[in-house]
């Protein structure tokens, strides 16, 4: 999709900058009442973040009251490269010494 | 038919038909995230209507059954869609009415205050959208600025209908109402670099005439096809 906004990337924009009625995407997060963190829902394209959090409102929360939402272009995101897979997460897999699992967790503490 | 003499016909014919209206624009809207929005508002104007009109009869009856002149809504919201500008001037004009008379009535001890209570925050939200999209489109390009202005300018002559004290509702302070519906208005035309309109708000044939069963041109071509399914199977359940 192309994002940056000409007015947040001033330089590098011209070549990628929206035409007219080109509305960029967003991607939504949402916490419900009872959730303990914001969870990615979908996207959606809206022209600034302000649509966007009132159609993530009507789309993803069906005005719930006490939910949390986010909104983010998308190309804000940077996501880790599937080719790099292996290097990126493996080499804790056969490394118990680095997970912290030898510690009794106290009682009282949750979420962990 | 059985009709409950209640100021709840009035309001109820209102959302009724304003609903109707914005149904209309399902598979049209300019993008699908904006006929989300419409779909949602006309489904919460739809819930009002059925609350309301229960109080008043038989919702199927009253929604289905009335001729155009046993309608009470206002003339604003049976004018047609138009372009989007014109749909979303409607909803300003409509949505900042209804809140601050939804406000009023929800602090009251009227049968109405109940409904009142709950549907406020649903119209918080049309108006807020009405407002988004006012300032987008005010304030966005020369075509959208046209058209807004136009939108604004031809909806205009039914705004006086709109504090015409409704009968049973005579407690509510319609003036002060009013006042506090054109400094809302004219606050958002002002964002958006629109001109606020000078023309009279009551037309020869338009003062208050909604309320009194006498509507405009298009409303009865809309009642045939709102009513229409109804008509020909009288009597049949779904």
């Amino acid at each position: 999709m192309t994002t940056p906004r000409p007015a947040e990337t001033p330089a590098a924009a011209a070549d990628t900058a929206p035409r007219p009625g080109d509305w960029p995407l967003w991607e939504v997060f949402v916490r419900s009442r009872r959730g303990l963190s914001h969870t990615h829902a979908g996207s959606l394209h809206a022209p600034d973040a302000e649509m966007a959090l009132r159609s993530a409102r009507d789309l993803y929360t069906r005005r719930s009251e006490g939910v949390s939402l986010w909104v983010v272009p998308s190309a804000q995101i940077t996501a880790s490269s599937p080719d790099e897979k292996d290097a990126f997460f493996e080499p804790a897999g056969d490394k118990p010494y680095r997970h912290p699992t030898f510690y009794e967790i106290p009682d009282g503490v949750h979420h962990l | 038919m059985n009709i409950t003499a209640t100021p709840a016909l009035p309001l109820g014919d209102d959302a009724l038909i304003l609903s109707h209206r914005l149904g209309e624009w399902a598979g049209h809207a300019p993008v699908l995230e904006e006929e989300v929005a419409l779909a949602n508002i006309a489904l919460d104007l739809l819930g009002q209507a059925r609350i309301l009109l229960s109080l008043a009869g038989d919702e199927d009856e009253l929604a289905y059954l009335r001729e155009e002149r046993q309608f009470r809504n206002l003339q604003l919201v049976e004018q047609p869609n138009g372009d989007f500008a014109h749909t979303i001037a409607r909803q300003l004009y409509f949505s900042t009415y209804q809140e601050l008379l939804f406000n009023h009535l929800a602090a009251t001890d009227s049968e109405l205050a109940p409904l009142a209570g709950k549907a406020v925050k649903e119209v918080a939200y049309h108006r807020d959208h009405a407002h988004q999209w006012t300032l987008r489109l005010g304030d966005g390009t020369d075509e959208s600025r046209t058209r807004m202005q136009r939108a604004v300018d031809a909806l205009w002559r039914y705004t006086g209908e709109l504090f015409e004290p409704v009968e049973g509702l005579e407690t509510v302070p319609w003036a002060a109402l009013h006042d506090s519906w054109a400094a809302r208005i004219t606050s958002t035309l002002e964002q958006a670099t629109l001109t606020v309109p000078e023309g009279p708000r009551h037309g020869a044939w338009t003062a208050g005439a909604g309320r009194q069963g006498l509507h405009t041109e298009p409303f009865g071509r809309m009642l045939a096809e709102m009513q229409h399914l109804h008509r020909s199977h009288p009597g049949a359940t779904w």
